[in-house]
């Protein structure tokens, strides 16, 4: 960005550059997996859509990483952060690296499964409007920001998702069936969530509260909701918990950082 | 070369919109205030949509005509509290209108949908992929004829501010500033 970010007053709440990172990942990932619709959609509109929403993924993780850099100072940009980290330093949730289909599946790119694709998005995007809804009163102001921005585009990535989730749902006997299996896929992946790791003790410490039991409520309501509106049935989420956050990722965030990097790193400080 | 802060904001009404040349940075509502620094002046912007592709190309606008008047200063970009479409003017909505995009509602609208028998049937014939979403829209007035009988055909169209609208009254598809 060419423009200076607005310094906030000096606070005594300085959210973790870990949690921001966390934050920041989440968008960056989810916005690059689904940067591979462009150009593929099964349809032009949800073509568009989804590239738009990737661009306001991307924007929110510039934002964090432009936050995070100034608070690491030692020449880090928001660029170094995203560009120039390794697989183990990336903080996302496991769920949102995940290829657009479900582990049975080939991994050939024509297997893009426009199921999987939704009921991510819908997953991620019930958490993040009521966690941003909180973030906007968070004591950081830069944070607060951040979150009350994000909020505007988490509400209507959400009402995109949902108004898919029930189309597909409650449509034919095969959109049905797909909806539902990959929300069986990507169900179990949701409790990396609820997980209380170091990271949230960290921002905690730090003096970044959220209400975790008014938001597994609040995501519980949007999710049970949807569900039952798109006649799915809401599968357990139960088995290996996934620890994206802590740095231990599937086989699968690699290839997307590969992709995603290679051409700052073949050039770096490039410039045009 | 010093100019008042009055004079710097009338100077800077001149920095159009890289996307929508017709209105200025300060009609959108993207400026938000310019005011003495510590460091000298601070011309303060806000992003419209935290991804928009436009927001460094109006930073440099807006430094390049700092610099154009000799006056040293730096774009701040603020994000609280967040850009909506209720803060561009009047008279930008009309100048919208009149360069083929239709004005965005309030952000916080009710709803009212002039629908006629005619326009339900035409509606039919329009292939919706979300036919519960665009029901809930309300009208939209066509940039071109006027027409309220339009039908949202999709929510994003070519950039992430717009939707993109089709007038079934004079047949032109058109793009909607979304209420945001």
């Amino acid at each position: 960005m060419s423009a200076v970010l607005e310094k906030p007053q000096a606070t005594a709440v300085v959210t973790p550059v870990n949690y921001l990172l966390h934050l920041a990942d989440n968008a960056v990932v989810l916005g690059q997996r689904n940067a591979e619709w462009c150009g593929h959609g099964p349809i032009i509109e949800e073509d568009l859509a989804l590239a738009n929403m990737s661009l306001d993924l991307i924007g929110q993780a510039r934002l964090l990483y432009s936050q995070a850099a100034e608070l690491l100072g030692n020449g880090a940009t928001e660029d170094t952060l995203a560009y120039f980290r390794d697989v183990p330093d990336f903080r996302n949730y496991t769920l949102l690296e995940l290829p657009h289909h479900s582990a049975l599946v080939g991994y050939a790119k024509t297997d893009l499964d426009y199921g999987t694709t939704i009921a991510r998005n819908f997953l991620y995007a019930a958490l993040m409007v009521p966690m941003w809804s909180q973030l906007q009163t968070a004591a950081d102001p830069a944070l607060a920001g951040i979150a009350a921005k994000s909020l505007k585009e988490a509400s209507y990535h959400l009402r995109h998702s949902r108004d898919w989730l029930v189309r597909l749902g409650d449509g034919t006997e095969e959109s049905h069936a797909r909806m539902q299996a990959a929300l069986t896929h990507l169900m179990p992946y949701t409790q990396e969530f609820w997980t209380h790791t170091a990271l949230e003790k960290e921002a905690e410490a730090a003096g970044v509260h959220l209400d975790w039991v008014q938001l597994a409520a609040d995501w519980n309501a949007l999710v049970d909701d949807a569900l039952a509106e798109a006649t799915l049935t809401r599968p357990a989420a139960t088995g290996y918990v996934t620890q994206g956050k802590a740095g231990l990722h599937s086989e699968h965030l690699g290839f997307l950082l590969a992709e995603m990097q290679s051409l700052t790193r073949a050039h770096p400080g490039a410039t045009w | 070369m010093t100019l008042s802060l009055d004079e710097v904001w009338t100077m800077l009404d001149g920095v159009a919109d890289p996307e929508i040349p017709v209105v200025s940075l300060r009609e959108l509502g993207i400026l938000r205030d310019v005011r003495q620094g510590a460091e000298g002046l601070e011309v303060v912007i806000t992003p419209t949509y935290s991804g928009c592709p436009a927001m460094a190309q109006m930073a440099d606008d807006v430094a390049a005509a700092l610099t154009r008047h000799g006056l040293t200063g730096k774009v701040v970009t603020q994000l609280s509290p967040a850009w909506t479409t209720d803060w561009i003017s009047d008279a930008a909505r009309e100048k919208l209108r009149a360069y083929g995009i239709a004005p965005p509602h309030a952000a916080r609208c009710a709803t009212g949908n002039g629908t006629t028998a005619s326009t339900d049937a035409a509606r039919a014939h329009v292939l919706q992929f979300l036919p519960g979403a665009a029901r809930h829209t309300p009208a939209v007035a066509c940039p071109q004829c006027g027409s309220q009988d339009t039908v949202e055909s999709s929510r994003f169209g070519s950039t992430a501010c717009k939707a993109l609208y089709r007038c079934l009254a004079c047949q032109e598809p058109f793009d909607y500033f979304k209420p945001y």
